[in-house]
C-alpha cells in the first residue's frame, strides 16, 4: 500500500507540476466557484440571521401567538390576560411581552432616515436582550433604549446619546426622543437593525392607526415563555395550549420559519448554492474526463510497463484532491479579501459551521467530478491504447 | 511437455490467436513456436499483417493466446492471472513501442527510474545505473530533459534504457526504427544489440525493415499468422538483409 500510494503520488504530483499552467487554471475555475459558494453561503446566512437573530438569541423556549394566526408575529394579538394566564402554568419560570413595529431614526446630517424594528420587550423580563455595554432598560415607561450593534454602527450613535425617532401616528408623522442607555450585541429583526424600548414607552410611541392614536389597550404581539426545564418544551407547549384559552405555541424553531419569507429565502439560496455545486462538478468532471482522453496512450504504455490498476487510479485521485484544494484554498482566500471590502449593510455572514459545509462539500466535489475519468482511466487497455491491437 | 528449466529464457508451442469478425474467424497467429536463448537478438520480421506484433504483444503478456503454451523464465503466462501478468510484465519483460514510449511529464532520468520505482528497486545503486546507461547511451547531457525537448531518436535511446535497468529476463521492441531515418536507425538498434548481447538478456524485436537485421542474431519470418522461415547464422542473416533470403 505504501508503494501505491509513493508511486501514485509521484506520477501525480510531477504531472501537476510539468503541466502546473494547465492545472492552475483549473484550479482557479474551482477558485471562483468556491468564491461563488461561499458567497451565497454566506448571503444565506446573512439574510437568514437578519430576519431571526433576535429570536434565535432568546432565552425563552416557547413563543405564545393568538389562537390561527399561524405563527405570524404581526398577525397575533395578546392582551396582559393571557400573560397572567400563561405565568400561572407549571413549568413557566418567565414570561415577557414582545411588541413589534417598525420605525424611522433620524440620523444627524443625514437626509436618509435609518429604519428599523421598534421592539417593545418587559424590563427584566425575558425578551429583553442582553446589553454588551451600558445598562439594562429602566421602568416600563422609561424614555430609554437599548440599540443592538447594527443600529449603533449605521447611526453612529453611542451611549448617552439622544436618538430622535419618527413614527406615523393616525396622519401625522409624530418625533420622539429616546436616550441609549444600552448596546446590545446584533440582534436584528426582519432584516433591520432593533431597538428596544420598555413595552409601555412602545405602546406610545409605536406607529398606529387614526382609532389607535387616543387609546392605550396595551396588546403585545406575543408573549415568550421561559421555563423551568428547557428540557420540558412538549409537555409544558401543551399545558399551555390546553390550560390558556385562545393561544398557540411554538417553539423558536418554529418561529423562526414561520417569519415572514424566511423558508422561501432560505430554500431559494440553498438551491442556488446546490446548483453552484453541480456546476463544480461538470466543470471538474469535464475537464479530468478530457484530460484522461488526452492521455490514453500514456496511461497504456505505463499500464503495459507493469502499472498496476490501483496505481493509476489513485494517481487520478491525488491530482483532483490537490487540484480541488489549491483551487478552494486560492478561493477561501478570495472571499476573505473581498468580505473585507463589504459595509456592515451588506447582510453577508461567515459562519464557521456554515462556510466549513460549504468548503467540504466544494472539497467533495472534486473527487465526485473526476469518477467518470478515474473509471475510465482504469478501464483503458494498453494494448489498445498503445494500437496493437488487431 | 516442455523443459522449464532449459537455457531459453522464451519458448513458445503451437500457440494460435484467432478473432472473430463480420466475415468469419481470422487467424491471427497460427501455430507459431520458437525459442529465445539468454544473450540471443532474434528479429521478427514479415509484412504488415502477418502476426508479428499479434505475436508480439502475445509475448509481452498482453494479450491471450487462444491456445498454446508460452513460457517465460519458466513460468507458463497460461497459467497467470491479471494480476500475476501485471506483475510479470513488471519484473520480466522490458518494453519500447513505436511510439509515445515515454511519459511525457518526466524526465530522461525519471523514465529510466520508473522501472525502478514500479520494482521497489529505486536506491542510490539504482538511480547510479540510471544516469550510467543513460550517459552510454550518449544521454549524458540530456538527463534532466523532458521527452519533448528530444529528438526521436534520443528518446528512442532513453526508452531502450527504461527496457534494460530493471534487469528483464525478456526485451521486446515494436518497430524501434519507424520514426528515425536510416542513420539513428542503425545507431539505435546497433546500440541495442549491444547491450543485449552485453547483458544476456533474450530480445525479440518486431520490424519491417530487414536493413535492420543486421545486427540480430536470428531473424523469424512470418506471413499469414504463421512461421514461414528462420536465418540463422551470420552468413543467412546477412544474405536475407542483402536480399539474397531463401
Amino acid at each position: 500500500m505504501k508503494q501505491i500510494l509513493s508511486l501514485s503520488s509521484f506520477l501525480a504530483v510531477k504531472e501537476i507540476w510539468r503541466n502546473r499552467a494547465r492545472f492552475l487554471l483549473v484550479s482557479l475555475v474551482i477558485a471562483l466557484i468556491t468564491l461563488l459558494v461561499l458567497f451565497i453561503a454566506a448571503l444565506g446566512e446573512g439574510l437568514g440571521n437578519g430576519n431571526r437573530e433576535y429570536i434565535s438569541k432568546l432565552s425563552a423556549q416557547l413563543i405564545a401567538y393568538q389562537a390561527k394566526s399561524d405563527f405570524v408575529i404581526n398577525s397575533s394579538r395578546l392582551g396582559r390576560d393571557r400573560l397572567a394566564s400563561i405565568r400561572r402554568v407549571e413549568g413557566v419560570q418567565d414570561t415577557g411581552m414582545l411588541g413589534t413595529s417598525n420605525a424611522a431614526l433620524i440620523l444627524d446630517g443625514n437626509p436618509a432616515p435609518l429604519k428599523v424594528a421598534l421592539l417593545g420587550v418587559e424590563p427584566g423580563h425575558t425578551g429583553e436582550p442582553q446589553i454588551v455595554t451600558g445598562r439594562q432598560l429602566g421602568t416600563d415607561l422609561a424614555k430609554e433604549v437599548i440599540i443592538d450593534r447594527n443600529t449603533a454602527l449605521r447611526s453612529k450613535l453611542a451611549l448617552g446619546d439622544t436618538l430622535t425617532m419618527r413614527v406615523t401616528q393616525g396622519t401625522k408623522d409624530e418625533f420622539f426622543k429616546l436616550r441609549v442607555m444600552g448596546i446590545t450585541d446584533g440582534q436584528q429583526y426582519s432584516l433591520q437593525p432593533s431597538i428596544f424600548v420598555p413595552f409601555f414607552t412602545w405602546e406610545r410611541i409605536r406607529p398606529k392607526s387614526e382609532a389607535e392614536v387616543n387609546s392605550s389597550n396595551n396588546v403585545a404581539n406575543v408573549i415568550l415563555i421561559k421555563l423551568n426545564d428547557p428540557n420540558r418544551v412538549e409537555e409544558v407547549s401543551q399545558r399551555l395550549t390546553s390550560q390558556v384559552k385562545d393561544i398557540e405555541v411554538a417553539t423558536l424553531d418554529t418561529a423562526i420559519n414561520a417569519l415572514p419569507g424566511y423558508s422561501a429565502q432560505q430554500s431559494t439560496l440553498n438551491t442556488q448554492g446546490g446548483f453552484t455545486l453541480f456546476i463544480g462538478v461538470l466543470v471538474i468532471g469535464g475537464f479530468f474526463q478530457i484530460q484522461i482522453l488526452q492521455k490514453v496512450a500514456q496511461i497504456g504504455v505505463l499500464k503495459a510497463i507493469g502499472t498496476a490498476n490501483p496505481i493509476v487510479a489513485l494517481a487520478s485521485i491525488i491530482q483532483i484532491v490537490i487540484v480541488t484544494a489549491v483551487g478552494v484554498a486560492i478561493g477561501g482566500l478570495l472571499t476573505f479579501l473581498f468580505s473585507l471590502t463589504f459595509p456592515p449593510t451588506i447582510p453577508i455572514v461567515f459562519n464557521g459551521a456554515t462556510s466549513a459545509i460549504a468548503v467540504a462539500a466544494l472539497l467533495l466535489i472534486g473527487p465526485l467530478g473526476g469518477l467518470v475519468s478515474i473509471r475510465y482511466a482504469v478501464g483503458i487497455e494498453p494494448l489498445k491504447a498503445l494500437g496493437l491491437s488487431s | 511437455m516442455m523443459n522449464t528449466t532449459s537455457t531459453f529464457a522464451l519458448e513458445t508451442e503451437a500457440v494460435v490467436k484467432t478473432y472473430q469478425s463480420d466475415s468469419g474467424t481470422i487467424q491471427a497467429v497460427d501455430d507459431v513456436s520458437m525459442q529465445v536463448r539468454r544473450g540471443e537478438f532474434v528479429a521478427l520480421v514479415g509484412p504488415s499483417g502477418s502476426g508479428k506484433t499479434t505475436m508480439l504483444s502475445i509475448l509481452a503478456a498482453l494479450l491471450k493466446p487462444t491456445s498454446g503454451k508460452i513460457i517465460l523464465d519458466g513460468r507458463e503466462l497460461a497459467m497467470l492471472g491479471d494480476k500475476e501478468r501485471v506483475s510479470l510484465r513488471r519484473e520480466k519483460i522490458g518494453f519500447t513501442f513505436q511510439a509515445n514510449n515515454l511519459v511525457p511529464y518526466l524526465s530522461a532520468v525519471e523514465n529510466v527510474e520508473l522501472m525502478l520505482r514500479l520494482n521497489n528497486k529505486l536506491d542510490k545503486g539504482g538511480r547510479l545505473r540510471a544516469r550510467e546507461l543513460l550517459a552510454r547511451l550518449g544521454l549524458a547531457e540530456r538527463l534532466n530533459n523532458l521527452p519533448g525537448q528530444m529528438s526521436g531518436g534520443q528518446q528512442q535511446r532513453v526508452a531502450i534504457a527504461r527496457a534494460l535497468i530493471h534487469n528483464p529476463s525478456l526485451v521486446l521492441t515494436d518497430e524501434p526504427t519507424a520514426n528515425l531515418d536510416t542513420e539513428r536507425a542503425y545507431q539505435v538498434v546497433e546500440t541495442f544489440a549491444g547491450l543485449i548481447h552485453e547483458q544476456n538478456r533474450a530480445g525479440i524485436m518486431v520490424t519491417h525493415d530487414l536493413r535492420m537485421c543486421e545486427f540480430v542474431d536470428r531473424v523469424l519470418q512470418m506471413q499469414d499468422g504463421k512461421l514461414v522461415g528462420m536465418y540463422t547464422g551470420r552468413k543467412e542473416v546477412m544474405g536475407l538483409v542483402k536480399g539474397k533470403g531463401h
